[in-house]
């Protein structure tokens, strides 16, 4: 019994080593995961929108393949990439660069951002004014200040509405109520 | 209001800025980095047994075709246009090296003999040499002048005026 104790140890134990080797990151081979880092940043130059990684075909295949043996070779990610840019051009990059006519695909959408948030803000806060402004007039009371009108709230401007159209307004409502 | 009335036309400026930079660019044209750098080295077997390399070729120029059985109908058609360029410039120093690309042994050599290639063929194994080349697909074929320097590339069936164009002005350089 004890010796079969000690063969089932010891089997157990080469497994569990065996097991333990591949997520074990060795100088020699390269782990999948590096491969796959370096190809989901190259596009397939014969297919369409589908990266190094993700393509089937055998052209892919082949420069995962290269991809694998230039860093065994000790490469670094972006040396494989640079290699890859040297043939292809900076198309083969599914990452535009920081630099030149790529940059503008990392400048524009902030911008674009930056900007829509600044005249959504200015127009919500023009909105809120006009909104408001009519209804703080109405119910300005003393000793019961309303929300401020804003600064640029000119007494003649043409879109706010007057008396009569508040009246207009109110008989209205009753009629529909 | 006032504002509202350049707000519109002010927008519109880079969007027709990108659309005249997009239209103006052929979406067909594949820009190769290589052309006008060193032609990347290459040492194949041939179908033949014979070593198949550029370095070998320095001092000529050479026509690398890149090529397969599978690829219908370019490759057919141009087959002989290279055949015909190879036999009538090789007395002014042109060479035609063939590269295969993802093929099989017996469908390749069946091309060959199809069109009775004379010029060096050699099967790419792993693809290596076509990814240096930065090959697309095929055919795809680049012209290397006597100083090793890579002058033109062509994507698609070659023609013969598009074969003479190419390399009539590189055969009249000096190779030194």
């Amino acid at each position: 019994v004890r010796r079969l104790l000690a063969v089932l140890l010891a089997w157990g134990l080469a497994s569990g080593l065996a097991a333990a080797q591949p997520a074990a990151p060795s100088p020699g081979p390269v782990s999948e995961e590096a491969v796959a880092e370096v190809a989901s940043r190259l596009r397939c130059v014969v297919c369409q929108n589908l990266s190094v990684q993700d393509s089937p075909s055998e052209m892919a295949r082949q420069m995962r393949d290269l991809i694998r043996e230039r860093l065994a070779r000790g490469e670094s990610r972006d040396q494989v990439l640079a290699y890859f840019e040297a043939r292809y051009g900076q198309w083969v990059l599914l990452t535009p660069k920081l630099h030149g006519f790529g940059l503008l695909a990392w400048v524009l959408p902030a911008t674009g951002l930056g900007v829509g948030a600044v005249v959504l803000a200015v127009l919500a806060r023009r909105w809120a004014r006009r909104g408001s402004a009519p209804g703080a007039a109405a119910r300005a009371a003393p000793g019961a200040p309303g929300p401020p009108a804003g600064p640029g709230q000119a007494p003649g401007d043409a879109a706010a509405p007057g008396p009569d159209d508040r009246e207009r307004v109110r008989r209205e409502l009753e009629r529909l109520g | 209001v006032r504002l509202r009335r350049w707000l519109i036309p002010l927008a519109a400026v880079p969007v027709i800025g990108l659309l005249a930079y997009g239209f103006r660019a052929n979406p067909r044209d594949v820009p190769s980095p290589l052309v006008r750098r060193p032609a990347p080295a290459f040492a194949l077997t041939g179908f033949d047994g014979a070593p198949v390399s550029l370095e070998a070729h320095r001092g000529r120029v050479v026509v690398v075709n890149f090529w397969a059985s599978w690829c219908v109908p370019a490759c057919y058609d141009e087959a002989p246009v290279l055949e015909a360029g190879w036999r009538a410039y090789r007395d002014r120093g042109l060479v035609v090296l063939g590269i295969d690309v993802q093929d099989t042994d017996p469908a390749a050599r069946a091309f060959i003999e199809r069109f009775g290639l004379s010029f060096p063929n050699a099967p790419d194994p792993g693809g290596r040499v076509s990814i240096d080349y930065g090959v697309y697909g095929v055919p795809e074929t680049f012209f290397v002048d006597r100083r090793g320097t890579i002058r033109g590339k062509h994507v698609g069936a070659l023609t013969e005026a598009a074969l003479r164009q190419a390399v009539e002005p590189l055969l009249g350089e000096p190779a030194g």
